[in-house]
């Protein structure tokens, strides 16, 4: 099984005009995604390829029965999208943009979770999700996810979760879902979420967990990962060699004193048994170690 | 984006939030003109984005024309902690019967703002926090809901700030709150909040850090971006919309993603080398932006290879290839350059390179091959 979406998920692209969207979006439906429309207000009637495009989600969503969403529109308007997709009848709605303004992100996600309590977001600043030879929504490239499982990857870092899709897949090991959170200050999604589903997956059967410098989202998990997780992780986490004091590029990733280092975190993760690596290929290699002894 | 002291304040006004009138100088004879006009005494104040001025002699109470000269001629040109003083912030000096701090900024964890209240200003909030967390009063404030006189009115009450003080600082919260949100700031704080003894409450202090993903809104911000001193390679790659990050090492490093620019700082310093620099080309960079990520780390001097690790998402790896390319034709590339090329359209990518590899571009199938390969020449 794979977690938040598969092989039936029906995903409209929000943007699908634009660059991105057009070429993420076909992408993904060519890898066999059922992209069944796009959105572009003022581009009704219109198509991209054959994938019919509608002037909101809500015509959208009657015309074509779509449960996910890919939103791929600038920073600008992308939190008015991601709305409107909720308001709109979408459930799981994926947004990669990049540049989102932090106080229009909180308060998307405060909305969402008091007017629409059954709507996830994954993102903003995301990869995307992808469940190998089902579904992909987002701008992974497909080819380097492998199908069958047992692996579950989360990851904070966009090009990360490429490197730790790529490193298992090289290794011939499949992956059940691979979900990349992004690494905004207030993502719709974060790791404990993913870590739940994967626990409660009976196909998966074991997470990678690639985290980095900056807040404190992967303490937290290692706080739940102590309580409730039985399954075995594999992490790493980004910027352990990051000088102090500086913004490296995401929002996320600011370290300021003492709290929010790799090592801070690397510790805390490690006190509750996850298997903690010094770089992506040495977490890809001690993953093979524990799929083996499965 | 940190603002200086002046700037948080010059922000502050235009919220409606009670600042002392001042002005800022950038030469002695102007610290003069200015505390003429705002009238003595006054307090000269070094501008420079670093805590711990007043201890480092940064902030002087003058009473006359004369030490103006003295403290503003001492104060200009003195080392802060790294940070060199080119301009002062001279205000009328305030009364002071008590000292308070205010602050907002985003609660992570928890998804909404956090406000923080303490009838102890003037000492740094986290030895507050340390020795006498009850001290804090904090607030949570639902970003769609946002704050309210009412929820202002309890929260210095909560917080014990004196009677006198209490409601001029909750219409003063409201405002900086206000500053806060439609100003986009990451972290709007006060400290130290002051109650003068006649009964005013006024923001002796400013620290603003301003989100630049809102920038698109905000035009104004342009006169802020104007003082930001950088060192000259940051400001360089700032221009060409890359996000760098100078450091000590040789290895000069190109990636594309924060995440993958980290973790390549992280194998280099693994495998034994040091890196130059820290550079994501972002997300979606073209040929161009490429090679103009080529030229900057060529810039640096101390740079002994080039290790350029691209895993394509929404980066295309045939567009990074026509960069290095570009990059190779365009200026003289000094030192070797190490590649690994993964994700969107790699294969093309690799094709474009590969009539073009010699000992001075070299291509390797992983991350940590290409991370030996690059330090073996840093340390040759
Ligand atoms: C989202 C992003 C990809 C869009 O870039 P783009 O495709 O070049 O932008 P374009 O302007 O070409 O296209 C945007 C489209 O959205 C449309 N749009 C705007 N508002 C919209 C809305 N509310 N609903 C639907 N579509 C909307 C625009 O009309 C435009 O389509 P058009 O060209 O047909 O008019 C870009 O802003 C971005 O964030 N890039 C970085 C992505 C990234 O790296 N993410 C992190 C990954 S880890």
């Amino acid at each position: 099984m794979s977690i938040f979406v598969d092989e039936n998920t029906k995903v409209i692209v929000q943007g699908l005009t634009g660059g991105q969207g057009r070429f993420h979006g076909l992408r993904n439906r060519d890898y066999g995604t059922k992209v069944v429309g796009g959105v572009t207000p003022g581009k009704g009637g219109t198509d991209v390829d054959g994938v019919p495009v509608f002037n909101s989600v809500k015509e959208a969503v009657e015309a074509t029965g779509a449960t996910a969403s890919f939103v791929v529109v600038p920073p600008k308007f992308a939190t008015a999208a991601i709305l409107e997709a909720a308001e709109g009848g979408i459930t799981f709605i994926v947004c990669i943009t990049e540049g989102i303004p932090a106080h229009d992100e909180a308060i998307t996600y405060n909305r969402l979770v008091e007017e629409f309590p059954g709507v996830r977001l994954l993102g903003p600043n995301c990869p995307g999700i992808i469940s190998p030879g089902k579904c992909n929504i987002g701008i992974t490239s497909g080819d380097i996810a492998l199908a069958g499982g047992p692996v579950g990857i989360v990851s904070r870092s966009g090009t990360l979760t490429y490197q730790a899709l790529h490193e298992l897949s090289q290794k011939g090991i499949g992956q059940t879902t691979c979900v990349g959170i992004g690494g905004d200050p207030v993502p719709g999604t974060n790791f404990i979420d993913c870590l739940r589903a994967f626990q409660d997956d009976p196909e998966t059967k074991a997470v990678m967990m690639i985290g980095e410098i900056g807040g404190s989202e992967e303490e937290r998990a290692a706080e739940w990962i102590k309580l409730n997780m039985t399954k075995p992780i594999v992490s790493y986490i980004a910027g352990v060699t990051a000088p102090p004091g500086r913004k490296m590029g995401h929002a996320g990733a600011i370290i300021s004193g003492s709290k929010g280092t790799a090592q801070a975190k690397m510790e805390a993760l490690a006190e509750a048994g996850v298997h903690v690596c010094n770089n992506p290929t040495e977490a890809g290699e001690k993953m093979v170690e524990i799929v083996k002894a499965l | 984006m940190d603002l200086f002291e002046y700037q948080g304040k010059q922000y502050f006004s235009r919220f409606g939030i009670a600042v002392s009138p001042g002005d800022i100088a950038d030469t002695v004879d102007q610290a003069v003109e200015v505390a003429d006009r705002v009238g003595y005494p006054v307090v000269v104040k070094a501008q420079v984005k670093v805590g711990g001025r007043g201890k480092a002699g940064g902030v002087k109470l003058a009473q006359d024309a004369d030490e103006v000269r003295l403290h503003a001629g001492n104060i200009l040109g003195l080392d802060i902690k790294g940070h060199v003083v080119h301009r002062v912030w001279i205000e009328r000096s305030s009364e002071i019967a008590k000292e308070y701090y205010a602050s907002f900024t985003l609660d992570r964890p928890n998804k909404v703002h956090l406000g923080m209240l303490s009838a102890q200003g003037g000492v740094e909030i986290e030895v507050v926090a340390e020795k006498n967390p009850d001290a804090i009063a904090f607030l949570s404030i639902d970003p769609v809901r946002g704050l309210d006189l009412a929820t202002a009115r309890r929260w210095v009450d909560e917080a014990e700030l004196d009677q006198p003080a209490r409601e001029q600082a909750a219409e003063l919260l409201v405002k900086l709150y206000d500053c806060y949100t439609t100003g986009d700031c990451d972290l709007a704080e006060i400290n130290p909040l002051i109650l003068t003894p006649d009964g005013n409450v006024h923001a002796l202090d400013a620290k603003v850090t301003l989100d630049e993903n809102a920038s698109f809104r905000h035009p104004e911000w342009e006169e802020f971006r104007a003082t930001e001193t950088e060192d000259p390679r940051e400001k360089m790659a700032k221009e060409k919309g890359l996000n760098y990050i100078g450091l000590d090492g040789t290895v000069g490093i190109i990636a594309n993603g924060a995440g993958l620019a980290m973790s390549t700082l992280d194998v280099v310093n693994q495998v034994g080398g040091t890196a130059a620099n820290f550079l994501d080309i972002g997300g979606g960079a073209n040929a161009d932006v490429m090679a103009s990520a080529m030229e900057v780390i060529n810039s640096d001097p101390k740079v002994k290879v080039i290790f350029v690790n691209i895993f394509g998402g929404i980066t295309l790896v045939d567009e990074v290839a026509k960069g290095v390319l570009e990059a190779l034709g365009r200026v003289s590339i000094s030192s070797p350059v190490v590649l690994r090329l993964d994700g969107t359209n790699a294969v093309e990518g690799r094709e474009i390179l590969a009539p073009h590899l010699s000992d001075k571009l070299m291509m390797e199938p992983t991350m940590l091959d290409a991370a030996r390969r690059a330090v073996a020449f840093a340390n040759a």
